[in-house]
């Protein structure tokens, strides 16, 4: 069924066919594996995406139903291969090791941070209470989205 | 745990919406958010064969305040709730009830409807709905008709809709000033849905006593259901440590206790005791240091 | 030490630095490739069809349906692999009687537990097989469950008939006169414990993506990690196929502590298809086949016994250890109940200790090692146990456990033989003292310590600290390979996996600092089995320690072939010329670059490459000792972590922030494993909670307040870089410590949590039962 979005600034066209979520869509049609699937029933949040500015699970959303959205995926943050203030604040604080959920991670503090670049980490902390990692034990994570706020406080920040 | 086959249809009003659903008796299902259907379609417990999008029908997403209560439509998500300027004011127990569901992502698309329809009986919405004696309207073949709360939920993920209607709107009666009220809820972690919970709210006659109290019960049964006996004890009574003790004593009388692999009913039922009697210090203001 | 120690005039400090990672780069980028993410062109779609029985004889597969929906190709069941179906090996903790019990790759006459491969279905897409799966008749007789270690001890009903028993094995282990000790003590005291089962729940599921290639016999699976040497012997075995002809490559790994990387039944099942069909095929484990089917751990029973003097000198301990196995012995063979017996003793003076250990098989998915197998369990039943005896003999636990502490006089400690398929072990270097000190001084225990068994806020307070020695750095061996490139980079290829330890960067501040070189020179592969001739991998702590070392005498070599390489354009003898800041240079002045050096060599067709190797059959000892501050609401059960510190002297930390990292990640694994994991089975075997909705995670918003501390105080005397292996330390104490804050909080209901999970129902019948005792006693 055709769809029409923009993804990272691009407008493009697939034909997913119903049954197939956003999440497939975007690394399957797309070829923009940084989304991953952790869990597929929406409770690990590795595969957040930003839809119209909102943080969403992309397994919990029909890839027909972006029809018309505006998407931003991990590789949408930054400037391609340049690490953008968030990113560049993860690595600093050692905020990911096996990288598996930092792109779902990523993109929240993204859509958080954007809304509320002065979020404290009682804020950030339960936002982010929908991101499951495994490896790192948060705290690195909260840390690094502290520490880049001040990047989102700026005008025309955060990109 | 890819999602089964299915047909999809995006209707642009909710006629188109109804006589879609109608064209497959019980094996179409209406799409909101999708935070509750398609995880239930993901582990294939659901396999829907049309799925109906809601999402372009007008005139459902919104959220009215009048001298009459609160119209919340089907389609409003909870972030709408969460960032609505005045609903705090005009219904506090609602806000701080939606407060406490799922997380960031999920209330960026989960929906009013989406969670009265689902009925899952740990869910905020359904017992909100039935605490405040909430009138559900829903729209089918032959129109519209308002179904109370209370003869909504029918039993677990099990409500009144028949499977070619739809949940227009609900409405929530006026809150008066002065209402004292408490939302209390005990879940294993944030987001997650609550063990127990209780949702209350009463008013305070000329003397000071509390005039008609509605306490319901979240997670605990079936479905949320109200604490008659509780409610009895609190009654015409001042709302003072000793009442309040006695209407958490009996919190979980009358009620059919739930047990399943997080929480054993005799569990479930101590801890609807200590939730009422929080629930209930807080909206009487007290201060009530805890014997632990 | 020496290879560190050759730094040129410039001497590169990177190891000890908290350097950011390299890995970093393309996983922020969401240019990571894991599994799902490669894609072999024609590939096919596989799906395993899962027993939904626990115990049964399966008496038909009827695919006939499944197999007319346009897109399915195949439906493969045992009877497609042949009359002899392939036994997965014991790779590990070869336990005697263990090979009896060994998992077919794939179901033939029945079914031992709900989760059990009985078919691959293969399909054009994912989404197809599971449509498959849909119409395809199993029919299994049911058999009686086996639901746990008490049923299967009864051997009633039997899951491996030949075997005519459910007990797999039952050995003693011990030293000194421990009866004696018990008859003539002053104090003993004898209590049970349980830990449950949970696993390790890695973000990314398991996969295999399998490429057959007919023209040149080759065989190239994708997904490996872990052990892919180990794996590739194996599967070359199965599938009677030379080792050279099969490379398993590693990618992207998220996260596998353990549980990842182990053979498995779909490890030979999908490359079996593979070659039969003639098409690349991917399989992509989903999130309830995971919790399902990846190995689950942890489940042992613990009957305990102390002796002591009445001042709290430890005399003896005795005990009997029950391990759940699940229904086969998997690759780590007799590995977690073996530990969990070990590590009984502690970093304690114990100068007798009897274990009895018996392995059980029940009907439930088999069992494997998850971070610290045995420890986490072992520690929670002695610490337990320890603050249990102070309590009796009104000793405050921290000077209970100073008196019987080892010292660093004591070291190296011997706990001779008390696991019978290793050699007699000794804690090696350390300063237990200290680092328990350290512990409690930035815990600020002395005056936190006023708080204990308070009731505050309607809350009972309770702290508790404990102490732990931890082993790490398995061999035997690992090995490396340098490659000089044309451009002057370097490549170091590497048998150790990564699994999200930071190994790319760790490697290459070792080799930095090692050949004076800037760390951008270096680039790290790792784990594929392509990479060097023979690889150990990662587990039990050792990627640091034996890699790195590896990493170590591989530069050595590199080094001295530079110069080699150097002196021969140069001209001048090997003695004169010296390697130094990225250059060779004679003494005469003239030089030559190391990029020079690789484009000569490259072009001459040769390039310049050397191995490394490091060997070692002692273990390393990390040390130290956790503590915690918890919050107790009696009243609901719920227990909040007010502070959680890890303490652990892990040698020599090449990137602290790494090893940060692991100690923090580790003991909020730990805390979940306290409160939260828990892998739950009903009477028939069935598991209950196969989803993240009810198998639960910690989140963000639960342990915030959960602290580190790494020290170097004493490097292990057993590799050049002196490093400890650091990857389990960090959780080896969590259930120790909580346990015994949680007891401390409610030390005025005496209750004792023996029993895992503490779950907010289980505190609470705890101090309902309690309470009712009390009322009773009023009377």
């Amino acid at each position: 069924m055709k769809t029409r979005m923009r993804v990272n600034g691009r407008e493009v066209e697939v034909h997913p066919e119903p049954r197939t979520s956003l999440a497939d869509c975007l690394r399957r049609d797309l070829g923009l594996t940084g989304t991953h699937l952790g869990c597929e029933h929406g409770v690990c949040g590795a595969c957040t995406v930003i839809v119209d500015g909102a943080a969403v699970r992309s397994c919990l959303m029909l890839a027909v139903q972006a029809d018309g959205n505006d998407i931003v995926t991990v590789e949408g943050l930054g400037d391609g291969d340049t690490l953008g203030p968030l990113q560049a604040s993860f690595r600093k604080h050692h905020a990911l090791q096996c990288g598996f959920c930092t792109p779902g991670i990523l993109t929240t503090a993204h859509a958080l941070l954007s809304e509320e670049p002065d979020a404290d980490s009682d804020r950030i902390r339960d936002v982010l209470s929908g991101n499951i990692c495994r490896c790192t034990g948060y705290i690195s994570i909260i840390e690094a989205v502290l520490d880049a706020r001040a990047a989102y406080r700026r005008p025309g920040a955060g990109k | 745990m890819k999602f089964p086959g299915f047909d999809y249809a995006r209707p642009d009003n909710l006629g188109e919406a109804l006589t879609l659903l109608a064209s497959r008796p019980g094996e179409a299902k209406a799409l909101a958010g999708g935070q509750s259907l398609l995880p239930m379609m993901a582990f294939r417990l659901a396999a829907p064969r049309l799925l109906v999008d809601l999402s372009r029908i007008p005139n459902l997403n919104q959220v009215v305040i009048g001298d009459d209560g609160v119209r919340l439509g089907a389609l409003v998500r909870w972030v709408d709730i969460e960032r609505h300027p005045t609903l705090a004011a005009a219904h506090p127990l609602l806000v701080e009830a939606i407060s406490r569901v799922a997380h960031y992502q999920i209330r960026n698309r989960g929906t009013v409807g989406g969670s009265l329809a689902h009925a899952d009986p740990a869910a905020e919405m359904p017992g909100i709905a039935v605490a405040c004696d909430a009138a559900i309207t829903v729209a089918g073949a032959g129109g519209r008709h308002v179904v109370a709360a209370v003869d909504f939920f029918k039993g677990p993920l099990s409500t009144a809709l028949e499977s070619d209607e739809l949940i227009v709107d609900i409405r929530l009666p006026a809150w008066p000033a002065g209402r004292r009220w408490a939302f209390e809820e005990f879940s294993r972690r944030v987001g997650d849905f609550a063990l127990a919970g209780v949702a209350l709210f009463y008013d305070l006659d000329a003397s000071g006593a509390v005039h008609d109290p509605h306490i319901a019960a979240v997670g605990v049964s079936d479905r949320p259901v109200r604490m008659r006996a509780s409610e009895s004890v609190l009654a015409g009574s001042k709302a003072t440590v000793e009442v309040i003790r006695a209407a958490a004593a009996v919190a979980a009388q009358g009620i059919d206790i739930a047990e399943d692999i997080h929480a054993p009913a005799d569990y479930r039922s101590a801890l609807l005791s200590v939730l009422t009697e929080r629930a209930l210090v807080r909206a009487a203001g007290l201060a009530m240091p805890e014997e632990g | 030490m020496s290879a560190l120690s050759k730094r040129g005039p410039t001497p590169n400090t990177l190891v000890g630095q908290p350097v950011e990672r390299t890995e970093d780069l393309r996983f922020l980028t969401g240019k990571g490739t894991f599994a799902d993410d490669y894609e072999p062109a024609g590939a096919l779609h596989a799906v395993i069809l899962r027993s939904s029985v626990a115990h049964g004889r399966i008496r038909r597969i009827d695919a006939k349906a499944a197999l007319r929906i346009p897109g399915v190709h195949a439906v493969i069941t045992s009877a497609d692999v042949g009359h002899i179906i392939p036994v997965i090996p014991l790779r590990l903790a070869p336990l005697e009687g263990l090979d009896k019990y060994l998992q077919p790759v794939i179901a033939h006459d029945k079914v031992r537990y709900a989760g059990e491969p009985v078919a691959v279905v293969v399909a054009d897409s994912r989404a197809l097989a599971e449509d498959a799966l849909e119409h395809i008749e199993l029919d299994i007789d049911v058999l009686d469950p086996v639901a746990d270690w008490h049923v299967a001890e009864a051997d009633r009903t039997i899951l491996f008939e030949r075997n005519g028993t459910n007990l797999a094995v039952r050995y003693t282990v011990g030293f000194g006169e421990v009866d004696d000790a018990f008859t003539s003590a002053e104090y003993v005291r004898r209590e049970s414990f349980r830990a449950h089962r949970h696993t390790a729940a890695p973000m990314e599921t398991r996969a295999v993506i399998a490429e057959w290639d007919a023209g040149s016999g080759r065989l190239i699976v994708n997904a490996a990690t872990k052990v892919t040497f180990f794996n590739r012997r194996t599967l070359a075995r199965m599938m009677d196929l030379p080792e050279s002809a099969i490379d398993l490559i590693e990618i992207d790994v998220g996260g596998g502590f353990g549980v990842r990387g182990e053979f498995y039944p779909e490890d030979f099942l999908i490359p079996f298809v593979a070659r039969k069909l003639g098409r690349p095929i991917k399989w992509i484990e989903d999130r309830r086949e995971h919790l399902l089917a990846a190995n689950h751990s942890r489940e042992i029973d613990c009957e305990l016994e102390i002796a002591c003097k009445r001042d709290g000198t430890i005399l003896a301990l005795r005990g009997k250890i029950f391990g759940d196995m699940g229904a086969y012995i998997r690759t780590n063979g007799g590995v977690v109940p073996a530990k969990a017996a070990q590590f009984l003793h502690g970093p304690y003076r114990i100068p007798a200790i009897k274990i009895d250990v018996a392995a059980f098989m029940t009907s439930k998915t088999p069992v494997g090692t998850y971070r610290a197998p045995g420890r986490f369990e072992a520690n929670f039943f002695r610490e337990r146990l320890l603050d249990i005896a102070a309590r009796d003999l009104q000793i405050d636990p921290v000077t209970f456990r100073l008196r019987n502490l080892i010292t660093e006089a004591e070291l190296p400690y011997s706990i001779g033989r008390l696991v019978p398929y290793e050699t007699e072990t000794a804690f090696d270097t350390g300063d237990y003292h200290a680092a328990f000190d350290r512990c409690l001084d930035e815990f600020d225990w002395k005056s936190k310590i006023s708080m204990q068994g308070r009731l505050v806020d309607g809350r009972y307070q309770g702290l508790a600290a404990t102490c732990f020695v931890e082993s790490g750095g398995a061999g035997p061996r690992e090995n490396v390979r340098f490659v000089l490139e044309s451009d002057g980079a370097v490549t170091i290829y590497v048998g150790s996996s990564a699994l999200g330890q930071g190994i790319e960067t760790a490697f290459a501040q070792i080799a930095a600092d090692a050949l004076g070189l800037p760390f951008a020179t270096f680039r790290i592969l790792h784990g594929s089995t392509t990479f060097v001739r023979e690889g150990f991998g990662t587990y039990h702590s050792r990627a640091l320690v034996m890699g790195g070392s590896a990493v170590l005498d591989g530069a050595k070599h590199f080094a001295a072939a530079v110069r080699v390489a150097g002196a021969a354009y140069l001209k001048c003898e090997f003695e004169d010329a010296i390697f130094a800041e990225g250059h060779v240079t004679a003494k005469n002045g003239s030089a030559i670059s190391l990029a020079r050096i690789g484009s000569l060599a490259a072009s001459a067709g040769k390039p310049l490459q050397v191995e490394g190797t490091f060997a070692n059959t002692k273990r390393t000892f990390s040390y130290g000792a956790h503590a915690a501050h918890v919050a107790v609401d009696a009243r609901t059960g719920y227990v909040q972590v007010l502070d959680y510190l890890a303490v652990e002297d892990v040698g020599r930390a090449v990137n602290p922030a790494i090893v940060h990292g692991q100690a923090i990640g580790a003991a909020v694994q730990g805390l979940g494993g306290v409160f939260f994991d828990h892998l739950i089975y009903d009477a028939d075997a069935q598991l209950l909670n196969a989803s993240f909705a009810d198998y639960l995670l910690p989140l963000a918003t639960d342990f915030p307040n959960v602290r580190g501390v790494t020290l170097e105080l004493r490097p292990s005397p057993s590799n050049p870089l002196g490093a400890k292996g650091a990857g389990e330390g960090g959780i080896v104490s969590v259930a120790a410590t909580i346990g015994n804050a949680v007891a401390a909080a409610l030390t005025s209901f005496g209750v004792e949590p023996n029993e895992l999970p503490l779950t907010p129902p289980r505190i609470w019948r705890l101090v309902e039962e309690a309470r009712r005792r009390k009322a009773v006693a009023a009377r």
